[in-house]
């Protein structure tokens, strides 16, 4: 092979098979070496009692970033209600579990059978969402994620449903409008959400959950099928034109980063006493706060995503006084970065001063490569 | 509930939809022209709105200043976000201009959460025209529901003439129809988009200040729920196209106004969205809407 098409075909496969098997590697070894610390830190008592309780929304975040990244990086379209999925997997979680707590007295086989219900339910929501969306282009996933988020939010806070002997009673009036019979339960009650669920998760269920979500995912862009999706990302005429069935891949990666956002939610809710959906927790702030994990971990990467995860949550934790700035900040941030990582100035500084080059360039010997 | 309290929900329903009217011609004319969804535009409205309440309430102008004060500052705004976060993403890829136009819209919110708090403000109303009766006092239309329908009908018009007949106006239709081939025949693109952002903020403003006329509590996220109803507007009604808007934004505005009435105040945003999620399905292009056939 000659040098021409030597170099036209590294154009072209940027990403060669080693180089994503090492680079996976590298992403299990910082998730690994990761656990290993804080299982150190737990074991000696050397934490404290803020970053022990710290440990679980960590992991919540982490998967949320992940997840996102597959809608954001790899597919290539907005979503602007990652945490109306979440708020929706929470939900379904939660009830599945306070349903279930009697019937199935074992937290090992409940919670994730619970998880498993939590993220099918917000798969299926994605599911309805993407059918009607993904098939169309322009920018109507973003704003049909938000209006989602927003709506998913109202409609929690006015739903009440209980049960008695005759059933599940359904309202989204009041308590009262329930018509409970004596010694009827109040499963979930409007504003105040579901009280009661089960304290099942813990770090360690956290930690594997980002686990299976970053197998999931890595796997998933390495697949045929994730292949499909970049390339439709990158140019869906040409997608089109070989046969790829463009809503259908368009789809798997949206229920794919929905069932992972719902997964996420059922992690949140059984990780407090009480589930009520606020906008603090479930609103618009959250689903561009995990929009922020993803642009400044990198676009497509999922060991960025991790990381800005892990660093934004753990940094406002750290830096209390900034507390009233950290939303300003993080608007800054999207622009920032979308301005300079678009500005082609900057995109030849960098390929001109990239660690990676100059140590290649040093190994050789030679100034141009 | 008779008919004359349907009338009265239709006609509310008109003044709220004219509303979401006004801001949806900003959006379907950013979009027809630098092809973006300006996300920011729906915080402008908010922006407006304090611009002039700040100058009525705290400098004690007359509303008609206030007014004029309010219109600048939003055309400033709206001119500097496109120079500055727009227009050096003219040529990047969709998604880097919509996750910055999200940022924007967050900018503007917060900005304004950290200057004005977050606690609602009470907005004395630009209005002073009376409460009027109709049919014997059966049915009574406020004065700024009145307003609001004539003020639209002056701006639709007023556009309308202005794209048609203007140097400028035909210029954006120029741009829109093809970038390339209207800087080829001496358009100055940029001004032309620049123009558009300028004259959809100045509308944004006025809709900023109806807004609060009618419901007057102003606090920085006044504007996102409005904006996100009128780029729903803009697709029913057919994103691009100017009279779409009109017609989009009043029905929806019925819709939303009768589904409050009726149905539940609680559901009427999910109503609005179904609304959205329908146009969608059966119809993407919207009522007025082009089809384009995309050439390889």
């Amino acid at each position: 092979m000659d040098k021409d098409k030597k170099s036209l075909l590294n154009r072209f496969t940027r990403v060669a098979p080693a180089a994503t098997t090492k680079s996976n590697t590298i992403t299990y070894a910082i998730l690994i070496a990761a656990f290993l610390i804080i299982q150190i830190m737990l074991s000696t008592g050397n934490i404290s009692s803020l970053w022990k309780g710290l440990l679980v929304p960590l992991c919540i975040y982490a998967i949320l970033a992940v997840s996102l990244n597959l809608t954001v990086g790899i597919l290539g379209e907005l979503s602007l209600g990652h945490a109306g999925f979440m708020c929706v997997g929470a939900f379904a979680g939660a009830f599945f579990s306070l349903y279930f707590e009697k019937m199935i007295p074992y937290a090992w086989l409940r919670f994730p059978l619970a998880l498993i219900v939590g993220g099918l339910v917000s798969a299926l929501f994605g599911a309805f969402i993407g059918v009607t969306v993904l098939r169309l282009r322009g920018d109507y996933l973003a704003i049909v994620t938000l209006a989602f988020g927003e709506i998913v939010k109202n409609i929690v806070n006015i739903l009440y449903i209980g049960r008695d002997s005759a059933g599940l009673h359904f309202s989204t009036e009041s308590k009262i409008a329930l018509n409970l019979k004596e010694g009827g339960e109040v499963l979930v009650n409007g504003a105040q959400g579901i009280s009661g669920t089960p304290k099942d998760s813990n770090f360690y269920i956290a930690i594997f959950l980002v686990l299976v979500t970053v197998i999931v995912s890595l796997n998933l862009i390495q697949s045929r099928t994730g292949r499909a999706i970049m390339a439709i990302r990158d140019n869906r005429i040409a997608a089109e034109s070989i046969g790829i069935n463009i809503t259908r891949y368009k789809l798997i990666a949206f229920v794919i980063s929905s069932f992972f956002a719902g997964v996420a939610g059922v992690l949140y809710a059984h990780n407090l006493s009480t589930l009520t959906a606020t906008p603090k927790n479930f609103g618009y702030n959250m689903s561009i706060i995990i929009l922020v994990f993803v642009v400044l971990g990198g676009i497509g990467s999922i060991r960025g995503s991790i990381i800005a995860a892990v660093i934004l949550t753990a940094l406002p934790e750290a830096l209390r006084q900034l507390n009233d700035y950290r939303m300003l900040i993080y608007a800054v941030v999207l622009i920032l970065m979308m301005l300079l990582t678009s500005d082609p100035r900057i995109a030849a500084f960098r390929a001109k001063y990239s660690p990676k080059r100059l140590w290649a360039a040093r190994k050789t010997g030679k100034e141009n490569l | 509930m008779g008919l004359l309290d349907f009338l009265t929900y239709v006609v509310t329903g008109i003044s709220l939809g004219s509303i979401y009217a006004i801001i949806a011609l900003g959006y379907t004319m950013v979009y027809g022209i630098a092809k973006m969804l300006n996300f920011a535009h729906g915080d402008i409205i908010m922006v407006g709105g304090y611009a002039s309440f700040i100058a009525t309430s705290n400098l004690g102008l007359p509303s008609y200043l206030s007014i004029l004060i309010s219109m600048a500052v939003c055309t400033l705004l709206g001119v500097m976000i496109e120079r500055f976060a727009y227009r050096p993403l003219r040529k990047a890829a969709p998604l880097a201009v919509l996750i910055t136009a999200i940022g924007v819209s967050y900018l503007l919110q917060n900005v304004a959460l950290l200057i004005f708090g977050a606690s609602p403000k009470s907005y004395t109303s630009m209005v002073t025209l009376p409460t009027q009766s109709f049919a014997d006092g059966e049915l009574t239309i406020t004065g700024t529901t009145i307003v609001t329908i004539a003020v639209s009908v002056v701006i639709m018009i007023g556009l309308t003439i202005f794209i048609k007949k203007s140097k400028s106006g035909r210029a954006m239709l120029a741009v829109s129809e093809d970038k390339g081939a209207a800087q080829l025949m001496g358009v100055n693109v940029n001004r032309t988009i620049a123009l558009t952002f300028a004259i959809g903020s100045a509308l944004a403003a006025i809709a900023g200040i109806l807004l609060c006329s009618a419901f007057p509590t102003l606090t920085p996220y006044t504007g996102a729920m409005p904006g996100i109803k009128a780029f729903v507007a803009a697709v029913f009604g057919g994103i691009g196209s100017i009279p779409g808007a009109m017609i989009g934004g009043i029905v929806l505005g019925i819709i939303e106004n009768l589904s409050k009435a009726y149905i539940s105040s609680q559901m009427s945003d999910a109503i609005v969205f179904s609304v959205l999620i329908l146009v969608l399905l059966f119809k993407p292009t919207g009522i007025l809407g082009k089809k384009i056939t995309e050439k390889v």
